[in-house]
């Protein structure tokens, strides 16, 4: 397990996390929650990029974080892929993989090449690479310096649809083939379920809750009778005596009715969960 | 035909002050960009200070600090036996101060727009702080390197007062061309003046458009991306 107890806060009176849990050894576990949870203070705390106030990190028997405290990062064995990429403009793909791969790292560089379909454009510098292809050259680079822990931060959310489930089942496929730990920030429920062995739900900077997918969105044991989904609300309308909410459900709109007295707590850009009871096959 | 040896000890004293200026400017530009200190603004003002400052000032009080009859002087002559008033490693040491901002502040401003998510990738793939500075930054700020440099030895080939004050007007040994400039118009031989401002103009105008041609390199090839 990775056992993790961290209180952290960048300055006083900022944010400030505080979060307790374990993380099974060689599953993907997804940390979850809306934005400013928490989710990427979070995995730079697991990576060794902040230096919390005080806490406890292990990784099975290994301490990486104990009081103040820590292993450095270069001695982690993380692999972990930013969500701007942090590709290094100046190098080609093939260069940006081979960094951390070491002098004799070059057959996992071309395997990783190939795997990620990467090799017709290795010589390229990633400026002329798409979102996509920069994702892959990112997940590659971490890779290749055989990560016992690859940490993902939002790593599909600046690609379009078809890419996403691309990228999902070559993150899959990789996690196969090369048995490390991960942990993916996302706040995605598709990409979770599609990922995830284990969630952690992060909610302003606390650990509110942790289990399966199934278990913390479906209800408990997979109880499917209803279904929650997050949403932002766009707009907020009077409709004769109720009031029509206007969110909007991943790329769909839809339009809820409200008493005065609820409408009153939203705004337009609140994130909100709706909850959904029943559900018909579309012929 | 003037003597062109003014000439050779300008660019001989812009050569080392620049090499000097990249050994100890860019850890310096370093620093400013990463470390969070109290004492940041203080070294960022005492850095920038020779930009607002009359260069005579500055000769003034490095010529009173290192005079052979003063403390610092006096130590450097007996334990190092070195000399740097009315010399030409005084000269360096001056100039060095002096175009230390036109090194250090392009570096530093480089260095700080780049995402720090490079810098903790290169950590992540298990490069030190050293080696992901060198690996990934710096690569990163070339044309800031480059425009600095060429900046510096440029400023330095212009410098006047600074030059005067802590090192004379000593033929071969202190005498620069910016000074060989003012000799040759207070002794009325303007042709020889005509030469050694001649050279110094075509000289500024290749080093604004190097810098120029730079900093457009760096646009279109986000080399300080």
């Amino acid at each position: 397990m990775i056992r993790f107890a961290f209180d952290y806060q960048a300055e006083p009176g900022a944010f400030h996390l505080l979060a307790e849990g374990a993380l099974p050894l060689g599953k993907t576990t997804a940390v979850f929650g809306p934005s400013g949870a928490g989710k990427t203070t979070f995995l730079r705390l697991l990576a060794g990029l902040e230096r919390p106030h005080k806490g406890q990190l292990s990784y099975g028997e290994e301490i990486w974080l104990d009081g103040r405290r820590q292993l450095p990062v270069q001695q982690r064995g993380i692999g972990m892929v930013f969500q701007d990429f942090a590709l290094f403009p100046q190098r080609s793909v093939r260069e940006n993989i081979a960094f951390g791969a070491g002098r004799h790292g070059q057959p996992l560089v071309e395997e990783l090449l190939a795997l990620t379909g990467l090799a017709p454009h290795a010589a390229q510098r990633p400026a002329s690479l798409s979102g996509g292809q920069r994702q892959r050259v990112a997940l590659a680079r971490a890779l290749a310096c055989r990560p016992r822990l690859l940490l993902l931060d939002e790593p599909l959310s600046a690609l379009d649809l078809s890419l996403r489930h691309e990228l999902r089942q070559m993150l899959r496929d990789m996690q196969g083939r090369f048995a490390f730990t991960t942990v993916l920030v996302s706040h995605d429920l598709a990409e979770v379920f599609s990922l995830a062995d284990h969630v952690l739900q992060l909610t302003q900077g606390r650990v509110t809750a942790q289990g399966s997918p199934a278990e913390l969105f479906l209800g408990a044991g997979g109880d499917r009778g209803r279904c929650l989904l997050h949403a932002t609300v766009l707009a907020v309308r009077p409709a004769d005596v109720l009031w029509r909410v206007s969110v909007q459900v991943g790329q769909e709109l839809v339009d809820v009715l409200v008493s005065a007295a609820e409408a009153q707590a939203l705004s337009p850009g609140q994130t909100v969960v709706l909850s959904a009871g029943a559900l018909s096959v579309q012929s | 035909m003037p003597d062109l040896a003014p000439l050779w000890l300008s660019a001989r004293l812009a050569l080392l002050t620049t090499s000097i200026l990249l050994v100890i400017g860019v850890p310096l530009a370093g620093w400013l960009a990463h470390r969070r200190s109290p004492f940041k603004p203080v070294v960022e003002t005492l850095i920038s200070m020779p930009l607002v400052l009359p260069p005579s000032v500055l000769g003034f009080y490095l010529l009173l600090l290192l005079t052979p009859t003063g403390r610092l002087g006096g130590w450097l002559r007996d334990t190092l036996g070195l000399q740097l008033v009315f010399s030409f490693p005084g000269l360096v040491f001056g100039s060095v101060l002096f175009s230390l901002p036109f090194m250090v502040q392009p570096v530093a401003a480089a260095l700080s727009a780049q995402p720090p998510s490079l810098r903790e990738a290169a950590w992540t793939l298990g490069r030190s702080r050293l080696g992901a500075f060198l690996a990934v930054e710096l690569p990163g700020v070339r044309a800031a390197l480059a425009a600095g440099a060429v900046m510096s030895f440029a400023h330095t080939v212009g410098e006047f007062g600074l030059v005067l004050m802590i090192g004379g007007n000593i033929p071969g040994v202190t005498q620069v061309a910016s000074i060989a400039v003012y000799q040759q118009v207070e002794q009325m031989n303007y042709p020889a003046a005509h030469v050694y401002a001649g050279i110094l103009c075509g000289f500024a105008f290749g080093v604004v458009l190097i810098v120029n041609l730079l900093r457009r390199y760096a646009d279109r090839h986000g080399a300080n991306r």
